[in-house]
């Protein structure tokens, strides 16, 4: 029961937190604010016991990439009057595309909501690293190397890219 | 959870807070006297005897100073900035192992708020985070020299994070276990530090590196950015920044000391037990990390700070690439001990 009423609540401030970074106005704010709904996500784990999923979404999301948001925005040059001026047209487009893709999620969510019931009636160490480590390397070994390959290949191109543009600058 | 463990828990983790925070105060005292030292100087020697009272003095001026925030600034980071900071700095204490059990009122107390199985990811998820405090309150000042000084604490912090987990992770294969507890108890016979010396040394300099500790302290580097991130601060908000640079300055050589040198195990512990081990395990961590601290001011006061270029070349072209080649080798006779080849 009462760990009921904690999962609403975190919840529910998920929502509210996710809410503010695009309600918002100003950039570096909304930042912060996505800093905080990545928190609330990793306390969302840990509540499902998924220990290494919820530190690995602190170092990665709130450590490593919001970082990198929050430096390119710190340099950006952020006044009231360079903000840029959406049209209206690329609103209503923005709307569509995003309600369908909400809508895609709760019909997806729909069929999770049962399976996740599961996992309260499993062995509590389930979420904990060596379970994963093992069905990383038996059962899903292959998506696995696959995912690393074409991680190695993003960094190699993404260093390729940097490259090149340094080269040009000289 | 029964009410005894709470209880226990919140002593612990009150003690814990009380004795950081007053480790970080006493360690600027030390610093200065060891500073006036290497300086042949004095150093603070008016407040009580052998000026010992000077941290309290320094403590009551931070409080009474006026609190300034500057018209410009986006007030409500420019508050978060340093109680990030601090936050960030005092929350790692809590997944380390002080010393063996202690049995008191007939209960076996572990001296570890909270024995995760994951404890250096939770190290490492908190390093990373804790560039949050220098970066919202550098940019939130609204002054040129505090956003210099946030752009270099962060684009340093995370290049020499990438060094520093690797070097974490031999620690992690030659242990088999994230817990911090785990890897303690590994070292009862021989320290990591004779597995792994290279490693060791990574570490410590990417813990230099992640405290803003010269030779690396070019985000508050007064030649050239005034007072670097914490420029327009004032007040106790200056002294949290100063206060949390002391506090992880602790915490990491805690950390280095479990990773490292065997965090509370010490030579002939086999001869003692019960409550005594406990106590002697807590004194030998405790002599560890007063070691580390002293070469980590040691160091401030004898090595020049580097030049921006040179700490990133450090950072990326020298230090990532060994403690990659370090993984490598020890993963190599890691599965050679256990039959693979």
């Amino acid at each position: 029961m009462s760990l009921q009423v904690i999962s609403i609540i975190l919840g529910s401030l998920t929502i509210a937190s996710a809410l503010m970074v695009i309600l918002s106005k100003h950039p570096v704010r909304s930042v912060i604010y996505l800093v905080v709904t990545f928190f609330f996500i990793t306390s969302m784990y840990i509540m499902m016991n998924a220990q290494f999923l919820a530190i690995v979404n602190m170092i990665v999301y709130a450590g490593a990439i919001m970082v990198l948001f929050l430096f390119v925005l710190m340099l950006l040059n952020l006044n009231k009057e360079v903000e840029p001026v959406t049209n209206r047209g690329a609103q209503i487009s923005a709307l569509i595309a995003g309600g369908s893709l909400f809508l895609v999620l709760i019909s997806a969510l729909k069929e999770t909501l049962i399976l996740g019931q599961n996992y309260r009636t499993q062995d509590s160490s389930i979420g904990l690293v060596k379970e994963l480590g093992n069905l990383l390397f038996s059962k899903y070994i292959v998506a696995f190397e696959i995912t690393s390959i074409l991680f190695i290949a993003a960094m190699v191109g993404a260093i390729l890219l940097a490259k090149r543009e340094k080269q040009i600058i000289e | 959870m029964d009410t005894a463990l709470l209880i226990e828990k919140s002593i612990l983790v009150v003690l814990l807070f009380l004795v950081s925070l007053g480790a970080a105060a006493y360690m600027t005292y030390f610093e200065r006297k060891l500073a006036a030292w290497i300086q042949d100087r004095v150093g603070p020697d008016r407040a009580g005897p052998f000026g010992i009272l000077q941290p309290i003095a320094d403590g009551v001026k931070m409080f009474l100073k006026e609190d300034f925030i500057p018209s410009k600034a986006d007030k409500w980071l420019f508050i978060i900035g340093p109680g990030l900071a601090m936050f960030t700095a005092l929350i790692t204490s809590a997944v380390i192992p002080w010393g063996p059990k202690l049995h008191l009122f007939g209960r076996d107390i572990t001296l570890q708020v909270a024995d995760i199985n994951i404890g250096i990811l939770y190290v490492f998820g908190v390093i990373s985070i804790g560039v949050y405090g220098i970066m919202i309150g550098g940019w939130a000042s609204n002054n040129k020299y505090s956003l210099y000084g946030a752009i270099r604490a962060s684009s340093q912090m995370i290049s020499y994070e990438l060094a520093m987990g690797v070097s974490a992770i031999t620690i992690v294969l030659l242990s088999g276990s994230l817990s911090l507890n785990d890897i303690v108890n590994g070292q009862k016979d021989v320290w990591n530090i004779f597995y792994q010396p290279l490693a060791f040394l990574i570490f410590f300099i990417c813990a230099l590196a992640e405290l803003n500790r010269a030779p690396f302290d070019l985000p508050e580097c007064e030649s050239e950015l005034v007072g670097g991130y914490h420029t327009e601060y004032s007040s106790m908000k200056l002294g949290l920044y100063l206060f949390s640079e002391y506090t992880s300055m602790f915490v990491s050589s805690a950390i280095m000391s479990i990773l490292f040198f065997g965090g509370y195990n010490f030579p002939g512990m086999s001869h003692f037990s019960g409550n005594t081990l406990a106590i002697l395990g807590i004194l030998a961590f405790a002599v560890k990390i007063f070691i580390f601290i002293f070469v980590i001011m040691w160091i401030r006061w004898t090595i020049p700070r580097f030049r921006f270029d040179q700490l990133m070349h450090l950072g990326w072209k020298t230090l990532l690439p060994l403690s990659l080649i370090n993984l490598l080798i020890t993963g190599i006779v890691i599965a050679y001990q256990n039959g693979w080849f």
